[in-house]
């Protein structure tokens, strides 16, 4: 590939990624915001973030072996640590450092 | 100045997460590149202006394989289409943001929303400031990832391997965090139960958009039970 050509692949995936993330606030944005839009800026995170969990997790084979033991033993480990401490940067780190001991030690 | 040093030390403290995360995966990102033969500036070029981590790995594939301009963009619609979600959750929150609101749209990056999405600013801190610095600071951990990851990538001898989990704890975290303050927990669990449904219905690669149309269509048809009866009068007064 020329790097012109690559360049306007880069752009091109730029521009595609700046229009959605650009999108919402062009057509919903100027006027007063309606009811709706209100009510779903109050409830779409809580929908959203158990959909970003799920798709972190998209790669796990539930039938086959490991059948994501290492996944949610570690995902287990930072929900416990966190209702117990609730120190986010505590509850990351326990869970991280208890999956890549998982990934590469127990589940190898 | 104090006051701004201590909204910029508690916008590293609360970003300390990203930092790993964007650190790791942003050095992955780099060393691919550079393996592809698109070395530093290239990776540096995509993190500044692409800057959304999961297309940036599949833009190395592409720019290796000779894809086309045509399927360069529908990847991208696909993969990147949740960002249209984040927008419609933040209109309200980033409505009088002014000068510095583009970056902020620009930067709705996953691991930004998370930390924006819930709201909370320090107190005594401009909102739209302090969360300028958050997304500021997450896209400078991640060009720096980047950046080394294309110069020195090949001499890490350290097993990596799984430390990119820590996004995942990242999105836990905030997913328990939001369940121990919510009121109602019928969003978040129509959010897990709706995404895995679609997972295993449409497969790994197709599921995020069959998941988000139906949690919005879901989250619509639920507003009369969610809506909380005396904001919901204070709404029909302001209409």
């Amino acid at each position: 590939m020329t790097d012109t050509k690559a360049v306007i692949l880069i752009a091109v995936s730029a521009g595609v990624t700046a229009l959605l993330r650009f999108l919402p606030f062009v057509l919903l944005g100027s006027r007063k915001t309606p009811g709706f839009i209100t009510y779903l800026g109050r409830v779409l995170p809580y929908a959203i973030m158990g959909m970003l969990v799920v798709y972190c997790l998209r790669n796990i084979t539930p039938l086959v072996w490991p059948h994501g033991l290492p996944e949610l033993l570690a995902a287990a480990a930072v929900v416990l640590l966190h209702l117990w401490k609730r120190n986010t940067l505590l509850s990351i780190a326990g869970g991280t450092v208890l999956y890549m001991v998982l990934v590469q030690f127990v589940f190898q | 100045m104090i006051m701004n040093r201590k909204i910029f030390k508690e916008a590293v403290i609360r970003t300390v997460p990203v930092m790993t995360g964007y650190l790791v995966l942003g050095t992955g990102f780099g060393i691919l590149s550079e393996k592809n033969g698109y070395g530093v500036w290239w990776a540096l070029a995509m993190s500044v202006f692409i800057y959304a981590g999961s297309m940036q790995y599949l833009m190395v594939s592409l720019l290796s394989s000779g894809a086309s301009v045509i399927s360069t963009a529908l990847t991208t619609l696909m993969v990147n289409a949740r960002h249209l979600f984040y927008g419609i959750s933040m209109i309200d929150r980033y409505k009088d943001a002014g000068k510095r609101k583009p970056y902020l749209i620009f930067a709705l990056t996953d691991e930004t929303y998370s930390l924006v999405c819930r709201g909370d600013c320090p107190p005594g801190a401009d909102p739209h400031r302090f969360y300028f610095l958050v997304s500021l600071l997450n896209q400078i951990y991640w060009i720096i990832g980047s950046v080394l990851g294309a110069l020195i990538g090949s001499a890490i001898t350290f097993n990596t391997a799984g430390i990119d989990f820590a996004m995942t704890a990242l999105f836990i975290t905030v997913f328990v965090e939001q369940w121990l303050t919510a009121e109602n927990h019928i969003p978040a669990i129509a959010g897990v139960v709706i995404t895995v449904a679609c997972l295993i219905i449409f497969g790994s690669d197709l599921f995020l958009i069959p998941s988000m149309t139906l949690i919005l269509i879901g989250l619509s048809l639920a507003r009369k039970k969610l809506e909380p009866k005396k904001e919901k009068k204070e709404e029909e007064d302001n209409d």
